[in-house]
């Protein structure tokens, strides 16, 4: 049993001083992907067919891979964001917790850098 | 993890039913919960069958009745009946709310009442608020100035400035907005919750306050002010008709502004 004051317990560690930079970038994350992803769905309609070789030949555009790049990055990051805050909110274990949170940081990282990569071996790779 | 389920001695059981007098016409069943934890037991229902003829028309009036007439163990903090005081705030009928002021008819078949949720419970529908109001106490809640107060009069204060405060500074305290919400459920040791958050609110817009820069500082934390969700039962639950989540999505929007 504790014998801390209940102000002393609520006090804790004082404040981190930060939150406002995640919450700032969740939102400015989910603004660039509901930009980024109407641009490839509509880019997606505007091809005259959706066939292997139609789309591998737009992807070799170089403003269709970094556009595309771009969406899985920000798509990558946005999620870590967000997941992060589902631990925060459930876990409440510290050990537990940190552990989490970083095996989530690294999937989502190892997640990125495979989608950045698939999208620039496409579109590096030979015309189909 | 968080805890969904109640644990093993928390779990409800079903108590006593206390009948009508007989040739009561308009009768109202209570369903209540019972907690004593001098019993050694666990939690259960009671339920008591209210001759609504003769008892006032609010839940209030019915708990009183009942603890007078029927079970004087009933134990349940009330003060003002008026709406004022906060004391009475319990859930009734799914929603935490003023016993004084929600209306008996305005419930639908047997009135279901609970202490507020989440809550450690010290008998029957009193529950433990010591961390509630040790976290209204760390945001300050008083003026903070380094200019000298005029020797000759009061601060000034502007007639809009004093409207931006005139709602958050209604609060009356009575936990019902911080206790709906599940961050606040989940998270009740560090997050401190919409009640407090109101209270800080109400001091960092108020013109006359010298620490706004201070207090902003003091909520910049993932687990004190980050931990809502914009879920809004806040909103939703306060028997004040304040909105602690407009409150705290100002807060976040001063934090966002000093940086920029």
């Amino acid at each position: 049993m504790s014998l801390r004051s209940p102000v002393g317990r609520v006090l804790g560690l004082g404040a981190a001083g930060e939150g406002v930079g995640h919450w700032w970038t969740q939102r400015v994350t989910s603004v660039a992907l509901v930009l980024l992803g109407l641009w490839f769905v509509f880019a997606l309609i505007a091809l005259p067919d959706r066939s292997y070789e139609t789309v591998t030949a737009w992807m070799h555009a170089p403003f269709n891979a970094v556009m595309l790049s771009l969406l899985v990055g920000t798509a990558v990051y946005h999620s870590q964001l967000g997941v992060e805050v589902v631990v925060e909110d459930y876990v409440s274990d510290h050990a537990a917790k940190i552990v989490t949170l970083l095996a989530l940081k690294f999937i989502h990282i190892v997640l990125g850098a495979l989608g950045i990569f698939s999208v620039l071996r496409v579109a590096f790779g030979s015309a189909a | 993890m968080a805890q969904f389920r109640l644990p093993k001695n928390s779990v409800v059981g079903v108590g006593k039913t206390y009948p009508a007098p007989s040739g009561a016409k308009d009768v109202r069943s209570f369903r209540i919960y019972r907690f004593d934890p001098e019993s050694g037991q666990n939690p259960r229902y009671d339920t008591y069958e209210v001759d609504m003829a003769t008892c006032g028309p609010m839940v209030l009036d019915a708990l009183i009745k009942i603890k007078n007439e029927i079970d004087p163990t009933l134990t349940f903090r009330r003060s003002c009946r008026e709406g004022i005081c906060g004391s009475c705030a319990m859930n009734i009928d799914g929603v935490n709310t003023l016993a004084c002021t929600r209306a008996t008819e305005d419930v639908k078949g047997t009135v279901k009442i609970f202490p507020l949720p989440h809550m450690p419970v010290i008998k029957d529908l009193v529950p433990d608020l010591t961390n509630f109001y040790a976290q209204y106490a760390s945001v300050k809640p008083w003026l903070q100035t380094r200019t000298p107060a005029p020797p000759d009069r009061e601060r000034l204060q502007s007639k809009e400035d004093q409207e931006k405060i005139d709602r958050p500074a209604a609060c009356i305290l009575c936990a019902c907005c911080s206790t709906s919400c599940p961050s606040y459920w989940w998270n009740g040791d560090r997050y401190l919750g919409p009640a407090a958050l109101l209270a800080a609110y109400r001091w960092i817009v108020d013109t006359r306050d010298e620490a706004t820069g201070e207090r902003l500082d003091a909520l910049e934390d993932p687990f004190k002010l980050y931990r809502c969700h914009t879920i809004m039962n806040c909103t939703e639950a306060c028997p004040k008709d304040l909105n602690p989540a407009k409150a705290i999505a100002e807060i976040k929007k001063k934090m966002a502004e000093r940086r920029h």
